[in-house]
């Protein structure tokens, strides 16, 4: 046997590992629960209240997250400067914490008792237990990912391009919106799948920040553990359309992003 | 460089590993599934139970029988409530249940510069409280205590809801934090919060009976070791701890 082909028996063996552990509990949520079960689950008005906040609080975060974080993250790909590695790494922490402590976090900092607390109170802003603290947490835990993403996308455009689009007479600006974003296109919107899937998936932080209200903060992901205790097959539904329709964005954000790329 | 960073992470590991490495535990520990509101007082109890390592699994007492009826099997199931272990009860999932403990159900706000004075305030617009989801026990007593308030005030409290939280370790948390003025807690969670949290009496005609169940699950590993904890909860340390954390005796 020669080695090219042992590796190769090794390597598919290890996707098959991967392929087999990261799919079997998607698999058993939806063997679990039968098409009509997953229509009567969407019947529950509790369900479809939180699945519609989930649905408005996620696209407000990922609004927030776009329109902040693609410029954010395009300054740390084109710009050397001092301390840019260490600035990279704070803005990616969130990803490596725990959500417990992304809560606690957020309570610390933007809390009645936190850090900022009373400028909050005195321009009447109020976060905790409310729909604006959901979209809080939501922003703090997702964005990383669309930085770290966008980032790698704007870092693997090449920069002839963008010196070309400079020598020609466009502006930063006009660079920036003509050259860098429709080139880095595919990757941007990678990011932004990535992004508003752990939005969409976001449990811990949410709960001990902005707590568990019908129609106010109780987002899908709570309400299936609120339902967990009392019915488990309801909350097996309500599972499946949240993996449906997280697949959903993933899957046409990713087409989007293509298409876009095809057009440019 | 790659070295250094290495060596780093080297480091961490095993500072971390060497941590938690007194905790390790094996499968000889009995396994015991309680409410969160027991957290401090069986915690002190499992220190000096004669009858092995004791490790727990604090949650609300409802998440806790959902796994079991999923297929979880600690050893004990200690319930803030007598429905949930007797329901598991009659569909054979543990054997039969006795009350081990009783406590108060109170109004609790922070000690310091707080809102809510009386059970009036908890009415007032404007005001926010916190309470237990109905499905866990603290949420359906106080969904039970709110209710004998009667009509228009027991609806004016219930508009002041702002967070249905999953147990009471959250409702502490909310409290602690400022998140609320007043949430319903047990006397015995406001104790523990040493001084943090102050609590407002119910007048006896709000309260609900507060009784908690413990039950052997069956088929648990360490059955001989799970009876002498539940007995030493009935006379014993355990009752000891109880009493010290302010749980009342079994009612009767």
């Amino acid at each position: 046997m020669s080695r090219p082909g042992w590796f190769g028996a090794l390597l598919a063996l290890a996707l098959a590992a991967a392929l087999t552990f990261l799919t079997l509990p998607v698999l058993a949520i939806f063997i679990h629960s039968s098409p009509r079960e997953l229509l009567e689950s969407l019947g529950d008005p509790s369900a479809r209240d939180a699945l519609r906040l989930s649905i408005a609080t996620t696209t407000v975060a990922i609004a927030v997250i776009v329109l902040v974080g693609t410029p954010a993250a395009y300054l740390l790909a084109t710009r050397a400067f001092r301390g840019r590695a260490l600035v990279v790494t704070l803005v990616e922490l969130p990803l490596v914490l725990p959500p417990a402590v992304a809560g606690i976090g957020l309570l610390a900092a933007l809390g009645p008792n936190g850090l900022l607390g009373d400028a909050l109170d005195d321009a009447g802003l109020e976060l905790v237990l409310q729909t604006a603290g959901v979209v809080v947490a939501l922003i703090f835990v997702a964005a990383p990912f669309h930085l770290r993403a966008a980032q790698a996308a704007f870092g693997a455009v090449d920069p002839r391009w963008i010196e070309a689009s400079r020598t020609l007479g466009a502006g930063e600006a006009r660079t920036f919106a003509r050259v860098a974003v429709p080139a880095a296109l595919p990757g941007l919107g990678a990011g932004l799948a990535l992004a508003w899937g752990r939005a969409l998936g976001e449990f811990g932080a949410t709960l001990m920040f902005a707590g568990s209200f019908r129609g106010i903060t109780q987002t899908a992901p709570l309400a299936i553990y609120a339902e967990f205790a009392v019915d488990f097959d309801g909350a097996l539904a309500l599972s499946a359309v949240l993996v449906a329709i997280s697949a959903a964005l993933l899957l046409s954000t990713k087409l989007l992003a293509r298409d876009a790329l095809a057009r440019a | 460089m790659r070295k250094r960073a290495a060596a780093v992470l080297a480091a961490i590991l095993t500072t971390a590993v060497a941590a938690c490495g007194s905790s390790a535990s094996g499968d000889e520990d009995l396994v015991v599934s309680a409410a969160s509101s027991l957290t401090q007082a069986l915690t002190a109890y499992g220190r000096s139970f004669d009858g092995g390592a004791v490790r727990f699994q604090f949650a609300g007492s409802d998440e806790l029988a959902a796994q079991i009826r999923a297929g979880v099997k600690p050893d004990v199931f200690a319930s803030a409530n007598t429905s949930l272990p007797d329901r598991l009860h009659e569909a054979g999932l543990v054997g039969r249940p006795v009350v081990f403990a009783g406590n108060r159900l109170v109004i609790a706000v922070p000690a310091e510069a707080a809102k809510v004075s009386s059970i009036a305030d908890l009415a007032k617009p404007g005001t926010t409280i916190a309470v237990g989801s109905e499905e866990v026990p603290i949420g359906s007593y106080t969904r039970a205590a709110i209710g004998r308030l009667g009509g228009t005030r027991s609806a004016a409290v219930l508009a002041n809801v702002r967070s249905n939280e999953p147990d009471v370790k959250g409702l502490v948390g909310k409290l602690t934090q400022g998140a609320v003025d007043a949430g319903f807690l047990y006397v015995t969670d406001v104790t523990a919060t040493s001084g943090k949290l102050r609590a407002i009496e119910l007048p006896t005609s709000l309260q609900p009976s507060v009784a908690y169940g413990i039950a052997v699950v069956a088929g648990a590993k360490h059955p001989a070791a799970a009876q002498r904890f539940v007995a030493g909860l009935l006379h014993g340390k355990g009752a000891d701890q109880l009493r010290a954390a302010g749980f009342d005796p079994p009612p009767t």
